[in-house]
């Protein structure tokens, strides 16, 4: 598996003045699902639009499959299938002829059998002769996704598929998409809901105010920076943490019947949980619970963005 | 040169002639018919012949030209304005297309509805006045390059305009007072010496008399000067196209 998309010092600065992207780089290997996520206006859009070719890039280069976007657009393009964040379809216009442009304009000859099995997938054969107007919002999304599907792309994005999307939607999305990295087809995919990134993306990008904050495989950022947090419940309330747990990091909870232990769960690093407990016990505070929860990726990323401090 | 996106796009575009049969064709037909109605058979009944052809034959040529000109011009830009209001300009961006291939398909469905109107107001014409043409080659040459540059020119306007109404602008505030003065209803020698020196500086003029010549081999300019027009437009059109292309502009950020 080499490298699919290639990314090297992009920047985009748009006639406003607005900076989109800054020196950005990024490598997306075959066959893998990368999660962009970032806040809005962060330029994970302008990123996709520039791989895609919607947008011109103002300095940088990127490359598909090895071929230049610029350059080489044609076969860049003939790769990539693009599920955009906006509904845009045309309102009068039936699902089939408008998946079978798609297929045209992608250099490729009608082949209603393929079209058929992309439709049937996506449970829209039923609605192949109907008016795109007709059709929910959930069921557009759908047609979108068969339009980026129509030509067979080697490398899928997905600009927040799933935003105002049902949950049934959603887990058929995710089907397809498990479905079509088994294919080995590249997917780029740019969410809000963090824990989907975190439930089916082999690696995670953060991207705020035009640059790459980090590209890392998502189990491993997860175990780098998941914080463990114990809450410890105690029969009877405590004013301060006693001296004797000093050592420890701990802080008091909400209530005061509450001790929150912090810890890191790393290999060859004792979380220091047994001996916590008998410390407690020894300082002769008596246990009611303990609960101890993993931060999310949502943690992780919340403070990845955080504004720095003024 | 990707054949299948061409084919694509100008179905696609086909597809909504057909669906609006009544406004695309069926339309602008019956305005036409009214034009002979009220100026060939009321009003030139009492006009006198214009250089020994009849009022009401004089006259067609020039409404076949209103009438390809403002249906190319309306065609050609809401067909490419259209995808731009809507978005779906994204899957024109990202496909494997060049622009020439989108002028192409864009352009040559909106150049084959408004000559298919052309057609079928000339077949119209016969039902009420005595027709003859002289240059049938000529007057198809001259009918197809009329139909492809303002295509042409609509496509341009479609990507200029920012608004449905930017989109009526030029072809209200332009074209039809350009086509109306351009001696689609007269000859222009019926205008005093100033009026018709004037008159030279309309575009329209040389295409109206290029088109009448194929007719009854009257013209009111050299039939150069009106092949020189033509070409000249579509030229003209076809490098800014280029440009817009090129440069983006309107389409891509």
């Amino acid at each position: 598996m080499g490298t699919m998309i290639s990314v090297e010092s992009v920047a985009k600065t748009y006639d406003s003045g607005l900076v989109a992207l800054n020196d950005v780089s990024l490598q997306i290997e075959e066959g893998e699902i990368l999660a962009l996520l970032g806040p809005n206006g962060a330029g994970k859009t302008t990123l996709i639009s520039i791989i895609c070719g919607i947008t011109n890039l103002s300095a940088g280069r990127v490359t598909v499959g090895g071929h230049d976007v610029v350059h080489d657009y044609r076969a860049a393009r003939r790769m990539i299938g693009l599920v955009p964040q906006e509904i845009a379809l045309e309102p009068f216009e039936r699902v089939w002829n408008t998946v079978r442009l798609s297929r045209g304009l992608f250099g490729l000859p009608s082949d209603d059998a393929y079209l058929q099995d992309v439709l049937q997938k996506l449970s829209l054969w039923d609605k192949r002769g109907a008016q795109v107007l007709e059709l929910s919002g959930g069921m557009k999304r759908r047609v979108l996704i068969a339009k980026a599907l129509s030509h067979a792309p080697r490398v899928l994005f997905l600009d927040e598929p799933t935003a105002g999307v049902d949950v049934e939607l959603r887990k058929d999305m995710w089907e397809i998409v498990r479905e079509l990295k088994a294919q080995g087809v590249t997917i780029i995919l740019t969410t809000h809901y963090i824990e989907e990134a975190e439930a089916i993306a082999d690696r995670v990008g953060v991207i705020n105010r035009g640059e790459i904050l980090l590209v890392e495989e998502t189990q491993a950022l997860m175990r780098r920076m998941g914080q463990k947090e114990m809450v410890i419940e105690l029969q009877a309330p405590v004013d301060a943490i006693p001296e004797a747990l000093g050592k420890y990091n701990l802080a008091l909870g909400d209530d005061p019947c509450r001790l929150v232990y912090s810890y890191v769960t790393q290999a060859g690093r004792r979380p220091g949980i047994t001996a916590l407990l008998s410390d407690i016990s020894a300082a002769g505070l008596v246990l009611r619970d303990v609960q101890t929860r993993q931060s999310s990726l949502e943690d992780i990323f919340v403070d990845l963005v955080r504004e720095p401090a003024a | 040169m990707n054949w299948w996106a061409i084919v694509a796009i100008y179905r696609f575009e086909m597809a909504r002639t057909w669906r609006t049969i009544w406004q695309s064709i069926v339309s602008p037909v019956i305005s036409t018919s009214l034009y002979f109605v009220v100026f060939g058979a009321a009003i030139g009944s009492r006009i006198s012949e214009v250089e020994g052809v009849s009022y009401g034959a004089f006259i067609v040529p020039g409404l076949i030209m209103l009438s390809v000109i403002t249906q190319s011009i309306a065609n050609a830009s809401f067909g490419i304005y259209f995808p731009k209001f809507i978005g779906t300009i994204y899957e024109l961006l990202s496909a494997p297309v060049s622009f020439l291939e989108i002028v192409i398909g864009y352009v040559g469905a909106a150049a084959t509805k408004s000559l298919m109107i052309g057609i079928i107001i000339l077949g119209t014409a016969y039902l009420f006045v005595p027709m003859r043409i002289e240059y049938p080659l000529a007057m198809l040459a001259f009918l197809t390059l009329t139909c492809l540059s303002f295509s042409l020119f609509g496509f341009i306007i479609g990507i200029w305009a920012k608004n449905f109404e930017q989109l009526q602008l030029i072809p209200l505030l332009i074209i039809t007072p350009l086509v109306f003065l351009g001696g689609a209803f007269y000859s222009i020698s019926m205008l005093p010496p100033l009026w018709q020196t004037i008159t030279l500086f309309n575009p329209v003029v040389y295409l109206i008399s290029g088109f009448r010549w194929s007719f009854y081999g009257l013209a009111d300019v050299a039939l150069g000067w009106s092949l020189l027009a033509i070409f000249g437009f579509t030229l003209l059109c076809l490098g800014v196209i280029w440009w817009i292309f090129r440069s983006g502009w309107r389409i891509k950020s």
